[in-house]
């Protein structure tokens, strides 16, 4: 089951997601291919007086938890632990598992996570530790509020949830967070350290998280009264991004693994690149290293194995700021197609807004899904592409589009910090 | 107010917590709260917060301490109302 390279072969056998245009791998999928927006003018944002007031945040969150918690989990539990534990109970069921009985002492020694999240537990600090310590009224926080703001606090939630006995870690590289978790995980597959990871990441829909990005003027500010249309990246009108929240997850495993035990697999993680621009050339804190991003994505290739010829579709970063011209540059000189033959551009944060650290995880899987289906989705409010990608246009799909020979994706994520990672998915085969 | 009211009150209160749900239903004011009713004990200063606002009394750290069993709940509440 290892590759020609002896390395182990990484497939994905689950999924699970809370997204602002639809919760659940099945809803999710029919609003990827809908061109489904989740974004919506948000009370708390007008109140504050943000620039922005468009956010995507997930619905119907409290019923699902109701299903699928204890109460005296719930009670633990922050908005960021209930996406995470949301989508990884459903990757888990996804990839064929039985959820393990709060009674028994059995371990999965074998499997870990590593779930990553960007700001992390804002809203506990915001509504809980801030306002009652400023009140002298420490002991009114109860026993709750550590493992809720500790950034490791969502991957420890999932070790309890699912009995999880092999790495548990939380990672976080801003808004590449998601997808630098993906990598690592199949990193420790491949390895032979685990044989399943659940990998991915969350973030919750707090204001308080947004407040920073406002301040910036890195929140498009002119289509608050058209919500849908406020995510626009690749347009010329582009404004900057919309904040988004919810969760990812993607169960990866080994193939010797998952077909020992006769698990469904929905596509092959066939490698992936992370590094950092150093914040030089062009770089800093809040821009991509050009450079950094073309060798990312031509590392991802090279430890996958594919010619830049053979990538069919791409998951770009894609945040409708003023960094999608570079991106879209980077892409072309990576995969040699300046002459403007990029193969389809898709943009997921024109539906469900950047979601920052869950954004990698949230993508992941739309990602994987387009893969494994054979379409590619649309990339939303971009009919008047950017004078500076307009040799590129025809790559951007307006609808979705089928593609039955889609077989390689490359999905990448940038952060602040000049940080970012890529991944090569390929269509299963034996 | 009768103490098989408090008894019921902080049952209820409690019930959120409690992990061995069977045990729930033979509780007396011997009920240990972590050992019988397996509460994390992590949780115990959650369980005092919702002591206090549904009884609207206040609960000293050292009181806290001598809280074993149902019956210290109880007899400690009674005694502030």
């Amino acid at each position: 089951m290892n590759g020609s390279d002896g390395r182990k072969r990484v497939v994905v056998t689950g999924m699970g997601i809370i997204a602002p245009n639809g919760n659940g791998v099945a809803n999710f999928e029919a609003a990827l291919r809908e061109g489904r927006s989740g974004l919506k003018h948000q009370e708390a944002m007008a109140e504050a007086k943000f620039g922005c007031t468009v956010a995507g945040t997930p619905e119907g969150v409290d019923e699902l938890c109701e299903k699928t918690f204890t109460t005296e989990q719930l009670l633990a539990m922050n908005m960021n632990h209930r996406y995470a534990g949301l989508a990884a109970i459903e990757a888990w069921l996804d990839a064929g598992l039985e959820l393990p009985s709060a009674e028994s002492d059995e371990v999965h020694w074998e499997t870990g996570a590593i779930m990553g999240t960007g700001i992390g537990g804002m809203d506990t600090i915001a509504g809980k530790i801030v306002p009652l310590t400023n009140a002298a009224k420490i002991r009114r926080m109860g026993s709750v509020c550590v493992e809720q703001v500790m950034t490791s606090g969502i991957s420890a939630r999932l070790s309890g949830l699912l009995a999880l006995g092999n790495q548990v870690t939380t990672n976080s590289s801003a808004c590449s967070t998601g997808t630098e978790a993906l990598s690592m995980g199949m990193e420790r597959i491949r390895a032979g350290l685990a044989d399943r990871m659940l990998c991915g990441g969350a973030e919750a829909a707090s204001h308080y998280i947004w407040a920073g990005f406002d301040a910036m003027r890195v929140l498009n500010r002119k289509s608050n009264d058209e919500p849908e249309k406020a995510s626009r990246p690749m347009s010329a009108s582009a404004g900057g991004f919309i904040p988004g929240s919810g969760a990812g997850v993607v169960m990866l495993e080994s193939l010797e693994s998952a077909l020992d035990r006769g698990a469904p697999i929905r596509a092959e993680v066939l490698g992936s690149g992370i590094n950092c621009g150093g914040h030089r050339m062009g770089g800093s804190m809040t821009a991509p290293n050009p450079t950094s991003v073309q060798r990312c994505i031509a590392d991802a290739l090279a430890d996958a194995g594919i010619r830049p010829e053979e990538v069919d579709a791409i998951n770009g970063h894609l945040t409708a700021t003023g960094a999608d011209p570079k991106e879209v540059g980077s892409w072309a000189r990576a995969l040699n197609r300046e002459d403007g033959s990029l193969p389809p551009l898709t943009a997921t944060k024109s539906m469900v807004g950047h979601a920052l650290g869950a954004a990698g995880g949230i993508e992941a899987v739309a990602s994987i899904l387009m893969v494994e289906k054979g379409f590619v989705h649309p990339s939303l409010n971009c009919e008047d592409v950017h004078p500076e990608i307009e040799k590129y246009a025809s790559s951007i799909p307006h609808s979705m589009i089928d593609m039955p020979d889609l077989k390689v994706l490359v999905k990448a994520g940038f952060g602040f910090g000049d940080v970012n990672a890529c991944l090569v998915f390929k269509r299963y085969k034996e | 107010m009768e103490q098989s009211e408090v008894m019921e009150r902080v049952v209820k209160i409690l019930t959120p917590w409690v992990k061995d749900e069977a045990a729930l239903g033979q509780i007396s004011m011997e009920t240990n709260i972590l050992d019988d009713l397996k509460v994390n004990s992590a949780r115990l200063v959650d369980v005092v917060i919702a002591f206090e606002d549904d009884f609207d009394i206040e609960i000293a750290d050292e009181d806290v301490d001598k809280v074993n069993t149902v019956g210290d709940a109880v007899n400690l509440i009674s005694g502030k109302l």
